[in-house]
């Protein structure tokens, strides 16, 4: 009997490793032989830990499991079961080209991944020039997926065209943004995808040396990307001769240190060059003054890991998918205050009110769902009224918002908007890298406003409102640039939170 | 405070790591690994193999919120701040657990068991509110499972 069972750190967090221990001790008490392959996760959290039995080779899904559903699961008459889990509603409506094989295969079996369409893209890559590469990811569309929606076809081009005699591919695993998880799980759950992402990154812009910035809260997708690089390399994927191609591609993971400003492009860059994480002025830009000031293309995980599916579908065939200018699949993330939170791949286009109510299925409470804020931290709260803004980048930012990373935070009518406006200032005084005076004094300067404004002072809030467009103009990255738009986000739909001090103090 | 370690310990660590581009990052992280902290007697000998100075290294070690020049508890709890944790009561878990023990952010128990710190999204936010002990991830945390760790971790 085959088991597959998610070791993706969500399930972990909610009690996996206790339940595949019950199933094998159960398994082994009844004298059943059973097979247990540990997979990413299908990205539907609200069922981890998801218990897959393979059936005339169809899986069957059991979920939320718990170590006392072991015998019933292995008997076939659980109350968990939900049938096959690729033909439950959430799995049938997504379009999962980049995580088509996350939650499938085991993330570190390479000839697993080479069985599911792996190293496809990479093969058809060593096949065509520099510029045939760069040419594909132009035309499939694939913008930066980390949240700047930067065209990566464009910036794959400039690095291309520098004349340097060392040029780098460094990936950006620094999610910091609350309510986003999709690179952490690519990164459990087909790490592969990514080293050959960068792979075909390093052919297209002749760069011979990767690395995988990944942040240090994510101690599970760094032993297993540290391991799949050790597998890469022991099996000829990566190293001096790429797949028997004569050229050469290696690449090395690094941890971060906890600073969430080195998610930004310049200051990662820093950091990994061993420096306090400040951001740099742009130009000279990372493409031509990157690493070690080389030619450096810096992408997102999301967008290195859907590299290989455009080379190995086409890009016409990936460009097929989307709206507008925002062209293929979006990994969105759902999560915080609601029923279904997980990880959903569709067409860009879909909107806020369909993923909220229809897949997210209302708050988690149960109560009203009052705001989402989308795009992490430095991303708007949408209140209920823009539900029908379509997910895109310019169809977001046409109703005051920031796709970002794709992550959406729900929240019920329990929320105080003035305490998530106060939280967002809070977080940039926090992570401020120091550099720009209004990001450092004036995120401070913003917790103690919003405070005047709780206690009742009229005076406060147009006091918040020219600090937060000084913080927009005056501030390099989007750190300081941005922290304005959840906190001025809040102020504006949600004005009667803003009010309540005042009203206490009258 | 504990003896300082040994010299020839650190210089192993520094050198394993001296070849790296930007090997900084990857020998503070070493050092952590094994002494629990930055130990004092690493600075000179860091600024000497990399040819940095002694402010450039406080710079670099005093930015990261992981890197500290005393060790923590035996247990290090992160309790995720970010807001998908709040929109399901994470703040006041957070608050809860550290009037229990009678600590702010940053503190450790009088005995030494666990330092409490937080920390700003551990990509759980679909199973919030999201916890981190040492190494291992808790998700969906509620006031009878936070007392059941501090128990389990002798807090």
């Amino acid at each position: 009997m085959k088991l597959y069972i998610p070791l993706d750190s969500a399930a972990k967090a909610l009690g996996v490793d206790e339940v595949a221990a019950a199933l094998a001790s159960e398994a082994e008490k009844q004298g059943i032989e059973i097979d247990i392959i540990r997979t990413g996760s299908r990205g539907m959290i609200w069922l981890e830990p998801l218990v897959e039995i393979e059936q005339d080779g169809i899986r069957i899904g059991f979920g939320p499991a718990t170590p006392e559903d072991a015998a019933a699961i292995l008997a076939g008459n659980s109350d968990k079961a939900l049938g096959p889990v690729e033909e439950l509603d959430w799995m049938k409506r997504q379009d999962r080209l980049t995580f088509a094989r996350v939650g499938v295969i085991d993330p570190l079996d390479l000839a697993d991944y080479e069985a599911h369409g792996g190293l496809n893209g990479l093969r058809r890559a060593l096949g065509m020039t520099g510029q045939e590469i760069v040419d594909e990811v132009k035309t499939s569309g694939l913008r930066g997926r980390g949240g700047a929606g930067f065209p990566t076809g464009i910036k794959w081009q400039t690095v291309h065209d520098a004349d340097a005699p060392q040029k780098y591919i460094v990936c950006n695993a620094d999610e910091g943004d609350s309510g986003t998880f999709a690179d952490r799980m690519i990164m459990e759950g087909d790490p592969f995808t990514l080293i050959e992402g960068m792979a075909i990154a390093g052919l297209a812009v002749g760069a011979t040396k990767g690395y995988v910035y990944l942040r240090s809260e994510y101690p599970d997708a760094i032993a297993i990307m540290s391991r799949a690089v050790e597998i890469a390399r022991a099996k000829g994927l990566l190293g001096a001769d790429v797949l028997g191609s004569g050229r050469a591609f290696d690449m090395e993971i690094r941890k971060g240190a906890g600073a969430y400003v080195c998610g930004e492009e310049t200051s990662l860059l820093n950091s990994l060059e061993g420096k306090r994480g400040i951001v740099r002025a742009k130009p000279p830009l990372p493409a031509l003054e990157g690493f070690l000031a080389r030619p450096t293309v810096v992408n997102n995980v999301i967008s290195l890991a859907t590299v290989p599916v455009i080379f190995e579908k086409g890009a016409q065939a990936y460009a097929d998918f989307g709206l507008g200018r925002s062209r293929g699949t979006v990994t969105l993330q759902i999560a915080g205050n609601v029923a279904r939170g997980g990880l959903f791949e569709t067409a860009f286009g879909i909107t806020l009110g369909e993923v909220v109510n229809d897949l997210g299925g209302g708050s988690a409470t149960g109560r009203p769902v009052k705001a989402a804020q989308v795009g992490g931290p430095l991303g708007a709260y949408l209140p209920v009224s823009k539900f029908d803004a379509p997910l895109g980048y310019e169809e977001l930012d046409a109703e005051g918002g920031l796709l970002g990373h794709a992550g959406i935070v729900i929240f019920d009518d329990s929320a105080d908007m003035l305490e998530m406006a106060r939280f967002a200032m809070e977080f940039c005084a926090v992570e401020s890298c120091g550099k720009c005076t209004p990001c450092r004094i004036g995120a401070v300067r913003g917790v103690e406003t919003i405070d005047r404004i709780a206690q009742g002072d009229a005076d406060a809030l147009p006091l918040l409102t020219d600090l937060c467009e000084v913080m927009k103009d005056g501030s390099l990255c989007a750190l300081g640039g941005f922290t304005p738009l959840p906190v001025m986000s809040a102020v504006s739909h949600f004005p009667d939170d803003f009010a309540h001090g005042r009203a206490a103090a009258e | 405070m504990t003896n300082s370690p040994p010299t020839d310990e650190i210089i192993a660590i520094i050198d394993a790591h001296k070849a790296l581009e930007g090997p900084l990052l990857p020998i503070l992280h070493a050092l952590q690994d094994t002494f629990d902290h930055i130990p004092q007697a690493a600075g000179p000998l860091i600024c000497d193999a990399l040819n940095i100075s002694r402010a450039e290294l406080h710079g670099v070690i005093s930015f990261y919120h992981d890197f500290r020049d005393a060790p923590a508890g035996r247990h290090v709890l992160k309790i995720c701040r970010a807001e998908a944790c709040q929109a399901v009561g994470g703040k006041a878990l957070a608050e809860e657990t550290l009037a229990k023990l009678g600590l702010d952010w940053h503190g450790t128990t009088p005995g030494g068991a666990v330092t409490i710190e937080p920390v700003y999204c551990l990509g759980l936010c679909a199973c919030a509110p999201a916890a981190m002990v040492d190494d291992r991830v808790i998700g969906r945390m509620d006031s009878a499972k936070m007392q059941t760790l501090l128990e389990k971790v002798g807090a």
